[in-house]
């Protein structure tokens, strides 16, 4: 560009350790958090594998009943609060929303690195419980259990508390952003749908992070002085615990799920290059789900001894919130419908998240009514249905966007082939791993089981082997990903031919302020057949798209690079 | 669809149990027939719409209203019909009959108690008569339990200082697992027993037999099944020390402290098992056995005297 001097971006205009710790530049927070959840993905998915390979057989395999039970806890804390949660908003809603809106930083960026701080701080407490005692019991800590066990617990609900508030501070910085810092030109009506779902996101996480906030004070408290709130011994209600944990823990659900509903939502416009199909609705329908989200936490509890009444109407409510969600799969569908689609690899996450996520939903369904939950409440069919929604729904769209995203972010494209290797992997090891796991819930094997009775053998021996088709297909995408920084070839300004900002205006990887000029918004994210002039040369877009704005100067930016890696 | 029900579904044990099942039928094949039609037009327009020329920008689709609202309209009736059909199998789940035939269930970490109004008790057994419904009033002595049969699709937590419970009513002779599906520690997956359901006359038979007045051992030896998960009495250790032949033998605890095993020392070690604890064994006994009567806690003494 002409205002600085060229090859100078985000990742190198400065160098060394505090240029990195210190920074207020949000695609560098993005990053840093990339490597964070990264390592957490990490430590949560070997402890998975290690819970997998105890399963393999009845009795012990590899570990006591404490070790197990303690992994699989871990397992969970870990991948909910330290990656699920943070990973799509903090990661690249921190990388991609401000450009998206057209802004040089969010709103507040010290607040966002300080966020990214109380994160480490609380994750790192969190992990001590691994020296600090056993936690065991699974994420949700119910009590009296909870209390009754070792001071574990007290670290970990601490570690929760703290990362809450990184939660919150992150929702309120997006929520800021997005309301006052859109460019001119970018109405509501034309944002893209990945600000729309991280706004939604960003709504959820701080009205109902307090909740949880509290609640593990309050844990914390009857632990540490014998206060009676929840344990019956001490005169307190443990179905009280069940209500204040779900309350956030519902809500919490679509902070995991509402993020991903936004990169599929531009994988599918981008790679059909076509209008998102109901655009208004998925937009809208993200932000009414954000606030049913809080009304619903009671089907967690058909058979906890809630009344009878209650869970009725919580079933109810359920199924209001399901018709939404339905509607938008039936959308994304409905995208590629007379567009014209291109099978990248990211785009076959977003395929593949159509499968599983659609299962998810439909067994959400399944466990909503009221007298087949009885049935399959606590046992692995809700093991795999959360994990169709979470891992099937969140991890996909969260691989599908970081290969969207990799060229921006890093300005290197990875091996396209080995890319689609390893998706294949992943969509086969996932259902391999889980959906056996629906058949061991129906036939009434409990979850959180250490051992298990003979005739669940097979079904788990089944569940064993996919993870490690999985592992296979993750440490590949691991693989190419820190390769493509060696010898990966460099990425174009704009290689999937997409029309949010991050792609028009700015260069790969993007300049350390975003924009030399405030960009000017003339179409909609998706409007592709307002925006031909741009693909007349093929696929790839080569140029910024500073025409057609009043701007002026054409671009001093040569062609960077040819065809992306096949 | 009837002969795959038994890969998905264990043989159902009560009519109430059939027609849940009948309910999972219905919204399974909706939704497998939902699914396969999203997952149809997905392939289809990733065949059809697949790019041919890189130039291509193709027009926005006109959006039909009609196609819109039938995306909603029928949905919504359909989880309408579910919810309405899944409510009301509900309500049978949770009203037991008046005439129900009552047992108390109690729960501790990591065994169940059945407590029948005759005077019987049993904890690896739940017998039931056939044919008659059987209503289980349900408490914890401790944490959090559930209590869950999944030939009969009935469930529910088990809770401290309250009442709550599940009913049923066995169709044919036989046995079917019980299952603890609420996470209590340690040994919660070891947390099973059997329903035994019998006829009316063995049933009679069984209640008159086990409602009689034990020697003290042999009443310990029953209470006993509930301590099986931790404790062996062949000298293999568990998580606890094995109990054969410990009587009178010299106890080092972790403290250093030492004591002769006793009476009043295994007395102590069931109600207020932290008091002291064996070297080499970590403290996680659960304190609910408290809670065991005056006679069951004698018989247990008695048992455990009794090993070799």
């Amino acid at each position: 560009m002409s205002h600085s001097a060229p090859g100078l971006n985000y990742l190198n205009h400065a160098k060394g350790f505090k240029s990195w710790a210190l920074s207020l530049d949000h695609k560098r927070i993005g990053v840093m958090y990339m490597v964070a959840v990264s390592l957490a993905f990490l430590a949560g998915g070997i402890l998975a594998l290690l819970v997998r390979l105890e399963l393999l057989g009845p009795g012990e395999t590899i570990m006591g009943p404490d070790a197990y039970n303690q992994s699989f806890t871990l397992h969970a804390v870990l991948m909910i609060f330290a990656f699920i949660i943070p990973a799509i908003p903090a990661v690249m809603g921190n990388f991609v929303l401000p450009i998206q809106v057209g802004a040089k930083d969010v709103a507040f960026p010290r607040l966002n690195l300080a966020s990214f701080y109380i994160y480490l701080i609380g994750a790192a407490i969190a992990m001590t419980a691994l020296v600090n005692g056993r936690i065991d019991g699974g994420w949700t800590f119910y009590a009296p259990y909870s209390t009754s066990i070792g001071n574990g617990i007290l670290w970990v609900t601490s570690g929760v508390f703290v990362m809450g508030f990184s939660s919150i501070l992150t929702g309120l910085n997006f929520i800021v952003t997005v309301h006052k810092m859109r460019a001119p030109g970018l109405t509501w009506n034309r944002l893209p749908l990945f600000i729309w779902s991280i706004y939604a996101t960003s709504i959820v996480q701080v009205l109902a992070t307090p909740v949880i906030g509290i609640t593990v004070l309050l844990l914390f408290l009857e632990k540490a002085l014998s206060i009676g709130i929840f344990d019956p011994a001490l005169g307190g209600d443990p179905v009280l615990f069940q209500h204040f944990f779900w309350f956030y823990s519902h809500p919490a659900v679509y902070i995991m799920i509402l993020p991903a509903f936004g990169v599929i939502s531009d994988l599918m416009g981008t790679f059909s290059r076509h209008q998102v199909s109901g655009y208004k609705f998925v937009a809208l329908s993200s932000v009414a789900i954000a606030f049913l989200g809080f009304l619903v936490w009671g089907h967690h509890m058909f058979v906890s001894g809630q009344s009878a009444v209650s869970s009725i109407v919580f079933s109810l409510i359920t199924y209001l919130i399901g018709i939404p969600t339905g509607v938008k799969v039936i959308n994304w569908v409905q995208t590629m419908y007379k567009g014209s689609v291109q099978l990248k690899s990211p785009m076959l996450y977003a395929i593949m998240f159509l499968f599983t996520f659609s299962i998810g939903g439909f067994t959400g369904i399944m466990l909503g009514v009221l007298a087949i939950d009885v049935h399959l409440h606590d046992t692995y069919f809700v093991v795999a249905h959360f994990h169709y929604v979470m891992m099937g729904g969140n991890v996909i769209a969260a691989l599908g966007g970081l290969h969207y995203w990799w060229p921006k972010f890093f300005g290197k494209m990875y091996n396209e082939t080995l890319a689609k290797i390893a998706a294949i992997l992943v969509f086969t090891g996932f259902n391999v791993t889980f959906f056996p796991q629906f058949i061991l819930g129906a036939q009434g094997m409990p979850r959180r089981y250490y051992d298990y009775l003979p005739q669940y053998e097979g079904l788990h021996a089944l569940s064993t082997y996919g993870s490690w088709i999985l592992a296979a297909g993750l440490f590949l995408i691991a693989g190419y990903l820190i390769a493509s920084f060696f010898t990966g070839k460099k990425a174009g300004l704009n290689p999937w031919g997409a029309l949010t900002l991050e792609w028009t205006h700015t260069t790969t990887p993007p300049d350390h302020h975003n924009f030399h000029d405030t960009p000017v918004v003339t179409r909609g994210a998706y409007d592709y057949h307002l925006a031909g002039h741009l693909f007349q040369n093929g696929g790839e877009v080569t140029e910024l798209d500073l025409g057609g704005d009043g701007a002026g100067a054409a671009p001093e930016v040569a062609p960077l690079s040819h065809e992306p890696a096949h | 669809m009837g002969d795959n029900g038994s890969v998905w579904l264990p043989d159902p044990g009560t009519a109430l149990a059939g027609e849940v099942d009948s309910l999972f039928w219905f919204v399974f094949w909706t939704s497998t027939v939902m699914f396969a039609m999203v997952v149809l037009a997905k392939v289809y327009f990733m065949v059809k719409y697949k790019r041919k020329d890189d130039r291509d920008v193709p027009a926005p689709v006109e959006e039909s209203k009609i196609l819109e609202a039938a995306w909603i309209v029928v949905p919504t009736i359909l989880v309408l019909i579910v919810f309405t059909w899944g409510f009301d199998v509900f309500v049978k789940l949770s009203s037991a009959p008046p005439d129900a035939y009552q047992i108390n269930v109690r729960a501790q970490q990591w065994s169940w108690e059945f407590a029948y109004d005759e005077g019987a008790t049993s904890y690896t057994e739940l017998y039931v008569p056939v044919g008659r419904p059987v209503k289980l009033n349900m408490t914890s002595a401790d944490v959090l339990h559930s209590f869950y049969i999944p030939s009969f699709r009935v469930k529910h937590d088990v809770i401290p200082n309250r009442y709550t419970s599940v009913w049923f009513q066995a169709e044919e002779a036989g046995e079917y697992n019980i299952h603890c599906t609420e996470y209590c520690g340690t040994q919660h997956s070891g947390m099973n027993a059997k329903v035994v359901a019998v006829s009316e006359e063995d049933f009679a038979a069984w209640i008159a037999e086990q409602s009689q007045d034990l020697p003290p051992a042999v009443l310990g030896q029953q209470v006993f099944a509930q301590c099986q998960a931790c404790h062996s009495i062949d000298g293999t250790p568990g998580i606890g020390p094995s109990l054969a032949g410990i009587y009178g033998e010299e106890h080092e605890f972790t403290d250093g402290s030492t004591a002769v095993v006793d009476d009043d020392y295994l007395l102590e070690s069931i109600i207020n098992p932290m008091a002291k604890i064996r070297k080499g064994y970590q403290p996680v006994m659960p304190a609910g056995f408290s809670a065991l009567s005056q006679k069951q806690l004698d018989g247990l003494v008695a048992y455990i005297k009794s090993l070799e």
